[in-house]
């Protein structure tokens, strides 16, 4: 049987499903339905209307299990899961939270379910979700239970890794980018911001720091400290999971393991515009391609586009080079943001990039960033988007 | 007893603004109305047993802030969600 190219795959899927964007915003959730050609988007929603909607995500096993993180200002965090893709929903019975503490003694709380991760495909049922203040939790059934992993929420340098309150983001510190090894069901990774990286080998039973070469000019000693970094999103290659890559609070970052040494591939980013940022989005079938959102990181952090002009960047090399990608984005006056979890893409050819901002937009590009369209205005903050296939 | 349930819990209750509810003290009774209303508890208390920011729990008229205070059959719980913010 001849082998199928990338974009007769796209055609062919094309056919069967269409590109949704799964929206979080800090209101609630809505689901952007592309049409076939994805050309114009069809808006749905909201759900949980009111209730600050940090991430949703599709169960790539089943593609019909969705699992939405959900906290309102006064009500405690919870996980929603609909099993047929957000016609109902039906509340965690068990949602994460850190084990009670002898009484007389300071407990953690869980602020908020930040970051939901689907388990390995050989594990299905299994989840995995990030928190606010940082604490890892397993759900083995779907997302309804969810246990602590002690192995790192009580491990005896859990202080130390995480530091204290003070030092997370200003909307709290934060446990994210949870990467199951696609080989290895048993060996994850995680980001903390702050904390910074880390790795298992044993499904989270131990961890180890996984920060050398990363710096940290917020520390007294810049470089060569083991953890305390501040890694905004970390991501790893489906088909290539020895490539990891990370936008830092100091810098573009890849690392090629076996080896565990990060090497700084934001220098070559334009000076003016710096290698600060939060998204990155990575070529789900080129490892050497990869997405970000540069904003403003120079004194007090205005975390807005350089000079009020977004852009987004690519390189196709790994780092080497980088190319600006700001064709139909606005020229000037544009003081918006893209967080760490609202930039996606599809798995077309070419492939659709999609990015939600602080001011409510969602703006996409149907071929690789060459040229982008506002596909939704109006909207909340978007805190999260991810780009998904859903069957006709 | 009765139990007056705010804006924010109702989705818990069918809606409902006052429900029937028995324990022996607030914690007692925040597990009968979570046995009734499956996630209910842990949208205002805590892992750690503490009352959520911004709720609060009244009893015959009387804020309480220990969940150990004890609750006759005949005593009326309010469940209210605290006015912050601007």
């Amino acid at each position: 049987m001849p082998k199928l190219t990338a974009k007769l795959r796209s055609k062919v899927r094309s056919a069967r499903s269409k590109v949704a964007l799964l929206v979080g915003t800090k209101k609630g959730g809505f689901i952007l339905k592309a049409d076939g050609a994805r050309r114009s988007f069809e808006l749905q929603g909201p759900f949980f209307l009111g209730n600050s909607v940090h991430h949703i995500v599709l169960d790539p096993r089943d593609r019909r299990t969705l699992l939405l993180a959900a906290r309102t200002g006064h009500l405690g965090p919870t996980v929603f899961r609909s099993t047929d893709l957000g016609k109902h929903w039906k509340e965690a019975t068990r949602p994460p939270a850190f084990a009670k503490v002898p009484e007389g003694e300071k407990g953690r709380v869980v602020n908020h379910v930040f970051w939901l991760a689907p388990g390995h495909a050989s594990e299905p049922g299994v989840w995995y979700a990030g928190t606010s203040p940082q604490g890892l939790f397993r759900s083995t059934d779907g997302g309804d239970s969810w246990e602590s992993v002690t192995g790192f929420n009580d491990h005896p340098m859990y202080r130390a890794w995480t530091g204290g309150e003070q030092d997370g983001t200003p909307d709290g510190p934060k446990l994210h980018s949870i990467l199951i090894d696609p080989r290895d069901g048993a060996h994850l990774y995680l980001g903390m911001s702050s904390g910074g990286v880390f790795e298992s080998l044993d499904r989270g039973g131990s961890w180890a720091p996984l920060n050398q070469g990363c710096e940290a000019d917020f520390l007294p000693l810049n470089t060569g400290i083991e953890y305390g970094h501040d890694p905004h999103c970390v991501r790893q290659h489906p088909l290539a999971p020895d490539v990891l890559y990370q936008q830092n609070h100091c810098g573009i970052y890849r690392m090629q393991r076996p080896e565990g040494r990060w090497e700084r591939i934001g220098k070559a980013m334009p000076k003016q515009v710096g290698d600060i940022g939060f998204p990155m989005v990575l070529h789900p079938r080129d490892p050497r391609t990869v997405w970000v959102f540069p904003m403003d990181g120079t004194s007090v952090w205005p975390r807005t586009s350089p000079d009020a002009r977004p852009a987004a960047y690519v390189t196709r090399n790994a780092g080497k080079s980088w190319k600006r990608l700001d064709a139909g984005l606005p020229r000037k006056n544009a003081w918006f943001t893209v967080f760490r979890q609202a930039m996606t893409a599809d798995a077309r050819d070419p492939i659709g990039v999609y990015f939600g901002t602080t001011c409510g937009e969602i703006w996409g590009s149907r071929n690789e960033g060459a040229k982008w369209a506002c596909l939704a205005r109006h909207l909340p903050h978007v805190y999260a988007l991810e780009a998904v296939e859903l069957g006709r | 007893m009765r139990v007056l349930i705010p804006t924010p819990l109702r989705s818990y209750t069918g809606e409902r603004a006052e429900v029937a509810a028995e324990g022996a003290s607030v914690r007692e009774l925040l597990l009968d109305l979570d046995r009734q209303f499956p996630g209910f508890r842990f949208r205002m208390i805590d892992e750690q047993d503490a009352v959520r920011p911004h709720m609060r729990v009244f009893v015959n008229g009387e804020q309480t802030l220990s969940l150990d205070t004890p609750l006759a059959s005949s005593d009326e719980v309010q469940i209210l969600q605290a006015l912050s913010g601007g």
